[in-house]
């Protein structure tokens, strides 16, 4: 069973699911309702370093400002987590790696060391992420924070949006050794759902994905990639996408083509930002859209 | 260009045919065959216009690299390959305007890389 929800329903299943939800509105508040969790954490997605055109005129600084932003927060996060497309893509093979390069330099910033990463597409699938391993290490892996078990997965390294076999069998092999109640959180780019195939907002193999993620009661789900906020639930399980840094695309089937939402030079930035996430036991989850800079 | 078909058939008039094959009924109706070039960030042509009821063999070729053709309004995708005329065969069982796109990813433009069907009545 799935189902999507805008925001009114999802304030609605908020009280059922354990998870709450604040936009970029209560801003002023500088996350801290995300940041009352016994930690919290910081995702970042498709900052697309590198992009230049009318969509953001000011794509050269936006991650800086957003950056800025959350070196702001009066408690900083435990972690900070780029849930891919950390660059736009090129065919040079020399100018992908001068903008992972400099990318990697502008997150030096954070005032947070401890700094995860995923690849998106326009980092990973011309290549099949040899780059960006070169910058980042591996596509896929875990790490374990204050009982919670965090899984990246990587979706793009294979152009055709696939988690792949290979994958498949390492998620299924870590997740044996997990219980039924404990408390994951899967990071990935693409939705592992059918969000809508018609703009190819899906992950080739994502069921197999949820397949394996289903006996598990306590999982939830970040990703990035359809540059905008969106909620969504699998049974029990929920998905999660985060806004991006460098333009906001239209709500699903809004429109006839995926193009970018036009830049607004009254409201720069608008629809853009990063997010924090609250973490409390057992699966309570407060979300807070932050914005790319104060107002 | 052509060294290998290769053959998707995606046989939704399958038992109709073979129906009307037992009964006798040897005529099936021809099937117009639709060449598509697929080439970064394109599809030509990327315009296609049919009758419902038609059967129609998408001829698939790619001038420069991998490229994808998803159309999930009929469960349909096939990998283009350079050399190779990959055929799809697709009945259109209904009107409407029916995107298909590139789902391989092939760089920046990748996102504008489709078309559309039009079935018409």
């Amino acid at each position: 069973m799935t189902a999507s929800h805008d925001r009114r329903d999802f304030l609605k299943l908020a009280g059922v699911a354990g998870v709450a939800f604040a936009s970029g509105l209560f801003a002023g508040r500088d996350g801290a309702s995300a940041q009352d969790g016994d930690f919290h954490f910081v995702q970042f997605s498709d900052t697309h370093w590198g992009y230049s055109g009318p969509a953001n005129p000011d794509a050269a600084h936006t991650l800086e400002k957003a950056i800025a932003t959350v070196n702001g927060l009066s408690a900083q996060p435990d972690f900070v987590v780029f849930t891919g497309d950390l660059t736009h893509t090129t065919d040079d093979p020399k100018e992908r790696r001068s903008r992972l390069a400099r990318f990697k330099e502008i997150v030096a910033a954070l005032r947070v060391k401890d700094v995860r990463f995923m690849p998106g597409e326009h980092d990973a699938s011309l290549d099949r992420g040899e780059a960006y391993r070169e910058f980042f290490g591996a596509t896929h892996y875990t790490f374990d924070h204050k009982g919670v078990h965090f899984i990246a997965l990587d979706n793009v390294s294979d152009p055709a949006a696939k988690v792949g076999d290979e994958q498949l069998a390492w998620l299924a092999a870590d997740l044996r050794q997990r219980k039924p109640d404990d408390r994951i959180v899967v990071m990935t780019h693409r939705p592992l759902f059918d969000l809508y195939p018609q703009w190819d907002w899906a992950t080739a193999d994502g069921a197999k994905v949820m397949d394996l993620l289903m006996p598990f009661r306590n999982v939830e789900v970040f990703y990035g990639h359809i540059h905008q906020s969106h909620h969504h639930t699998t049974g029990h399980i929920a998905h999660h996408a985060a806004r991006s840094l460098v333009f906001p695309l239209p709500a699903p089937g809004s429109q006839p083509k995926r193009t970018p939402l036009a830049w607004d030079a009254a409201i720069p930035y608008r629809g853009l930002g990063s997010r924090d996430i609250g973490v409390t036991a057992p699966s309570d989850y407060r979300l807070v859209d932050l914005p790319v800079a104060k107002a | 260009m052509t060294s290998r078909r290769t053959t998707l058939r995606w046989l939704i008039a399958a038992p109709a045919v073979a129906g009307l094959a037992a009964a006798g009924f040897a005529a099936e109706p021809p099937v117009r065959e639709i060449r598509i070039t697929a080439r970064r960030f394109e599809y030509t042509p990327a315009s296609i216009t049919a009758r419902r009821g038609e059967t129609v063999d998408l001829l698939l070729t790619s001038e420069d690299r991998i490229h994808g053709f998803k159309m999930p309004d009929f469960n349909l995708r096939a990998d283009i390959l350079p050399g190779q005329i990959t055929t799809v065969r697709l009945m259109l069982d209904r009107t409407g305007s029916f995107a298909f796109f590139c789902d391989v990813f092939c760089g920046d433009g990748h996102e504008e890389m489709g078309g559309t069907i039009l079935v018409e009545a």
